[in-house]
C-alpha cells in the first residue's frame, strides 16, 4: 500500500511498521501527522500514501484528527458526502510527541472518545532532530543529549499504562518484526470504534547505531529478551500476546543491548555490571508481575 | 430584521448563528467566554444546528478548526489574549493550509503583568500570519464583520482564514443596539460553504501542510498566500456592496470620518475610535478641522485607500493601543511605510501610545494630541513617540507603591 522511494534511512523500523498498517487499513484513510522523521514521507508534490495526509505540528495531531473526523461525520450526516466516502482517521506521531508534547492533546481526544487510530512509532528518542533523549528513551541509552559514561539517567515512561488508564477502546504494543501479531491487532482494532492506540517499537539504525541489515534481528531480540512486551488492552483487561520463556531460559537482555551502538559504553572499555544488572532486573521484575 | 440590545460577544455569536456554521471548536477565556456560552446554549435549546467541541487548549482548538475547514465544513471559533498566543503556532500553520474559517478575537492585553482589560498586542502578534484581520468599533460591526469575513475568506481568489477583532470589555460586555439581519437576507449574501478543492475524499486523496524542499518551493507558496491576501482588498470592496444591498449598511476597508477637509487626522483601530469621533465632533464645533481615519481591514493593509485619504493633510496623530517594546506603535510603523515616498507632500506623523491594558484615553488627551500634531506640522519638528500617562496617574502609582512599602515593613504581604 505504501509506495516506494521514501526518504527515510535504510532499515528504518518505523517505516516497516507503517507499511503493515497501510496494507491492512487500506486507502480510505486520512493520516494526521506530527513533526518527526515520518513527516518527510510526504514531500511536495509526492506522497507514498494512497490515502490523504495532513501534517499539523508537533503537539496537536490528535486535535487535527478531531477536526477531520467531526467534519467528515457532519458531511456524511447531511448528505454532502456519500456514506461510502467514510475515511478512517489515523494519527501518526513519534514517541517524542506521544510520550511528551502531544500527551495532553491525546488524553483529551481519548477522553472525548474520538473515533481514531493512533500509531506511535517509538524509536525511543527525538530522531528527526538528531536523536536526543525523549521520555521514551530507555535507561542508560546514549543519545545526543546523554553522552556521559552512564548514558541516559531517566527511565522509559509507561505510555501503555497511561493510555490504558483512559479506558479507550483498544491499546496495543506492537513491533513490525512480529508481523503476524501486529496484523492481528490491527484487524482487531479495525473492527472497533473509538480511540484505538498503538505503540510500535521501531528499531532505528541511525539513532540506535546498528547496521541497517540488522533491524529484524534487533526487533526480534527486543521481544525474545522480554524488554519489549507485546500486549493489548481491551474491555478493561490487559493481555500479553507473546510471553517469553521464564527467567534463565530466555536470552539475557544484553543480547539485545550489545548489538546497538547506543549501549556500547555498557560493554567497553569495561563491562558496567551494575547497569546491566539493573536493566536485566527490571525486565525480570516486569515478567514476574505478569505471570 | 430585528433590533436588539446586544453585547459585542452576543453580536459575534449571532454572526456565527446567521452564517450557519457547521463546527465550533472552543475553549474558555475571559473576555471571550460569553461567545461560546451563547452558542452552547443555542445548540442546547435547538436554535442552532452545529457541532461544538470543547478542546483542551487553544493550540488544539485552532488545529481542529483548520483541520475541519480543510475537510470541507464551515468553522467558527473564538479566543482572547493568552489563548490567542497559546495557539500561535497553529495560527500561522492553518493560514498556510489556506483553509477559510472565522476566528473572533476579543482583545485583551498580554501578560505580564496580567490583566483582563484590552489592548491590541494580542491580535497584532498575528499580523504576519496570513490570517486576514477585520477590526471592529461597534457591536453592529462585530455581527456584520463575521458575515463579511466568511464571504471574504471563502472567496476563491482569497481562501484564507479571517480574524474578526473586538475589544474586550469596551465592546465584549457593552450593550449596544444591533440590527440582526433576517436569515433569508443572509442566505442571499452568504450561501452554504463551497469547499472547492479543499477536502479529504476517498476517491481523491490529497496531502496538506507538507514538507517542501528548499527555498524556491517555500517562497512559491508564501508568495501565493501573500497575493491571496492582497486580493482580499478588492474582494472586500465587492462583497461589501452586496452586503449593503441586503443589510442597508455599507463598509469600506477604511472608514473616513470627516476626513475630506480635515487638516489633522486621527489614525487608529478598534472601539476607542468612537471616542476619537466624539472628540472630532467637539473640535469641529469650535472650528478645528480634524477627522478620523480608521482601517477596518488591517490585513491586507489597505495602502491605496489610506494614501488617498491622507493626501494633502497637514498631520496625522497615530494612536496605537499596542506597544512593540523597544520600537513603538505598530500602526505608526505600518502607516509610515505605506506613506513614505507615496506622494509629494506626506503629512507629518506623530506617534501616541495609549489605551494599554484598557487605560482610558480622555477627551482632553485627544485635544492635546491634535495640538501636538498641529505644532509638529507647523514647525516640521516631529516629537518622539508619546506614551500617554498623566502626572496624576504617576502620583497614584507612587502612592500605591509607598503604601505597600509601609505595609511590608509592618509585616504585610506584597504582590
Ligand atoms: C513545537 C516544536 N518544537 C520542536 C520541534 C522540533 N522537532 C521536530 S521533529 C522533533 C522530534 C520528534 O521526535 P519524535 O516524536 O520521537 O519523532 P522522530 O523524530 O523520532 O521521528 C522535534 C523536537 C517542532 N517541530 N515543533
Ligand atoms: S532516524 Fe531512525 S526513525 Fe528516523 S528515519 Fe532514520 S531510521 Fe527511521
Ligand atoms: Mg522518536
Amino acid at each position: 500500500m505504501l509506495g516506494t522511494g521514501t526518504p527515510t534511512c535504510a532499515g528504518c523500523g518505523a517505516l516497516e511498521n507503517i507499511k503493515i498498517f497501510c496494507d491492512i487499513l487500506g486507502e480510505k484513510t486520512v493520516f494526521v501527522n506530527a513533526a518527526g522523521c515520518m513527516t518527510l514521507l510526504t514531500v511536495y508534490p509526492f506522497t507514498p500514501f494512497r490515502g490523504s495526509w495532513l501534517y499539523t505540528a508537533m503537539a496537536s495531531a490528535p486535535a487535527g484528527a478531531q477536526g477531520v473526523r467531526d467534519a467528515l461525520d457532519l458531511l456524511i450526516r447531511d448528505g454532502r458526502l456519500a456514506p461510502e466516502e467514510y475515511l478512517a482517521v489515523v494519527v501518526l506521531t513519534g514517541d517524542g510527541t506521544a510520550y511528551g508534547m502531544g500527551l495532553s492533546a491525546t488524553s483529551a481526544a481519548i477522553y472525548r472518545k474520538l473515533d481514531f487510530i493512533y500509531i506511535c512509532y517509538d524509536n525511543e528518542g527525538y530522531g528527526n532532530t538528531g536523536y536526543q533523549f525523549s521520555a521514551a528513551t530507555p535507561y542508560a541509552a546514549r543519545t545526543a543529549t546523554s553522552k556521559g559514561p552512564r548514558g541516559y539517567r531517566g527511565y522509559k515512561k509507561d505510555l501503555f499504562a497511561i493510555w490504558a488508564a483512559h479506558r479507550p477502546a483498544y491499546v496495543a504494543t506492537v513491533i513490525g518484526t512480529e508481523p503476524a501479531d501486529l496484523a492481528r491487532k490491527i484487524e482487531k482494532a479495525k473492527g472497533l470504534r473509538g480511540p484505538r492506540l498503538f505503540i510500535a517499537l521501531s528499531p532505528c539504525p541511525t539513532g540506535w547505531q546498528f547496521e541497517p541489515a540488522k533491524t529484524v534481528e534487533i526487533g526480534k531480540l527486543a521481544v525474545k529478551t522480554g524488554i519489549w512486551p507485546l500486549k493489548e488492552y481491551l474491555d478493561g483487561k490487559v493481555v500479553h500476546t507473546r510471553i517469553p520463556p521464564p527467567r534463565g531460559r530466555r536470552p539475557p537482555v544484553e543480547e539485545y543491548l550489545k548489538r546497538q551502538g547506543r549501549f556500547t559504553h555498557l560493554f567497553s572499555p569495561t563491562r558496567n555490571e551494575e547497569i546491566l544488572k539493573d536493566i536485566q532486573a527490571s525486565v525480570d521484575a516486569y515478567w514476574e508481575g505478569v505471570i | 430584521m430585528i433590533r436588539k440590545l446586544l453585547t459585542g460577544n452576543a453580536a459575534a455569536a449571532w454572526g456565527a448563528r446567521l452564517a450557519k456554521v457547521d463546527y465550533v471548536p472552543a475553549f474558555p477565556i475571559t473576555p471571550q467566554t460569553e461567545i461560546i456560552e451563547t452558542i452552547a446554549h443555542w445548540i442546547d435549546i435547538g436554535q442552532m444546528d452545529c457541532r461544538m467541541v470543547t478542546m483542551e487548549s487553544e493550540h488544539s482548538m485552532i488545529t481542529a478548526a483548520g483541520a475541519a475547514a480543510a475537510t470541507g465544513v464551515r468553522v467558527f471559533t473564538a479566543t482572547s489574549s493568552q489563548g490567542f498566543l497559546y495557539g500561535m503556532e497553529m495560527i500561522y500553520t492553518v493560514a498556510g493550509w489556506r483553509t477559510p474559517f472565522v476566528l473572533v478575537n476579543v482583545s485583551r492585553a498580554l501578560s505580564a503583568p496580567i490583566t483582563l482589560e484590552p489592548d491590541h498586542n494580542d491580535v497584532l502578534a498575528a499580523r504576519d500570519s496570513g490570517f486576514l484581520q477585520i477590526h471592529c468599533a461597534t457591536c453592529q460591526e462585530v455581527l456584520d464583520s463575521v458575515l463579511l469575513a466568511y464571504r471574504l475568506g471563502e472567496n476563491e481568489r482569497v481562501r484564507l482564514p479571517v480574524i474578526v477583532n473586538l475589544d474586550g470589555f469596551y465592546l465584549s460586555f457593552t450593550r449596544e443596539p444591533v440590527k440582526i439581519p433576517d436569515e433569508k437576507n443572509v442566505k442571499e449574501f452568504l450561501p452554504p460553504y463551497d469547499p472547492g478543492e479543499t477536502h479529504f475524499r476517498a476517491g481523491d486523496p490529497i496531502s496538506q501542510g507538507v514538507v517542501v524542499l528548499g527555498g524556491s518551493q517555500y517562497s512559491y507558496f508564501r508568495y501565493e498566500t501573500h497575493y491571496a491576501s492582497l486580493n482580499a482588498l478588492g474582494v472586500f470592496e465587492e462583497i461589501s456592496k452586496e452586503y449593503e444591498e441586503v443589510s442597508g449598511r455599507s463598509y469600506q476597508p477604511v472608514e473616513a470620518y470627516r476626513v475630506e477637509d480635515a487638516e489633522i487626522v486621527f489614525f487608529m483601530i478598534g472601539s476607542f475610535a468612537t471616542k476619537a469621533k466624539d472628540a472630532v465632533d467637539r473640535l469641529r464645533k469650535v472650528g478645528c478641522k480634524v477627522g478620523l481615519l480608521r482601517p477596518l481591514l488591517l490585513r491586507p493593509f489597505p495602502v491605496k485607500p489610506i494614501i488617498r485619504a491622507l493626501a494633502g493633510k497637514k498631520g496625522v496623530a497615530v494612536i496605537d493601543q499596542n506597544l512593540s517594546l523597544g520600537k513603538g506603535g505598530v500602526l505608526h510603523a505600518e502607516l509610515s511605510s505605506a506613506l513614505y515616498g507615496a506622494t509629494d507632500s506626506t503629512p507629518v506623523l506623530v506617534s501616541f501610545i495609549g489605551g494599554l491594558g484598557g487605560r482610558d484615553i480622555t477627551r482632553e488627551e485627544f485635544y492635546e494630541m491634535v495640538a501636538v500634531t498641529r505644532k509638529a506640522s507647523e514647525t516640521g519638528e516631529i516629537p518622539p513617540p508619546r506614551l500617554l500617562y498623566t502626572a496624576e496617574e504617576l502620583m497614584r502609582m507612587k502612592g500605591l507603591q509607598s503604601i505597600a512599602r509601609v505595609a511590608r515593613q509592618k509585616g504585610g504581604g506584597k504582590s
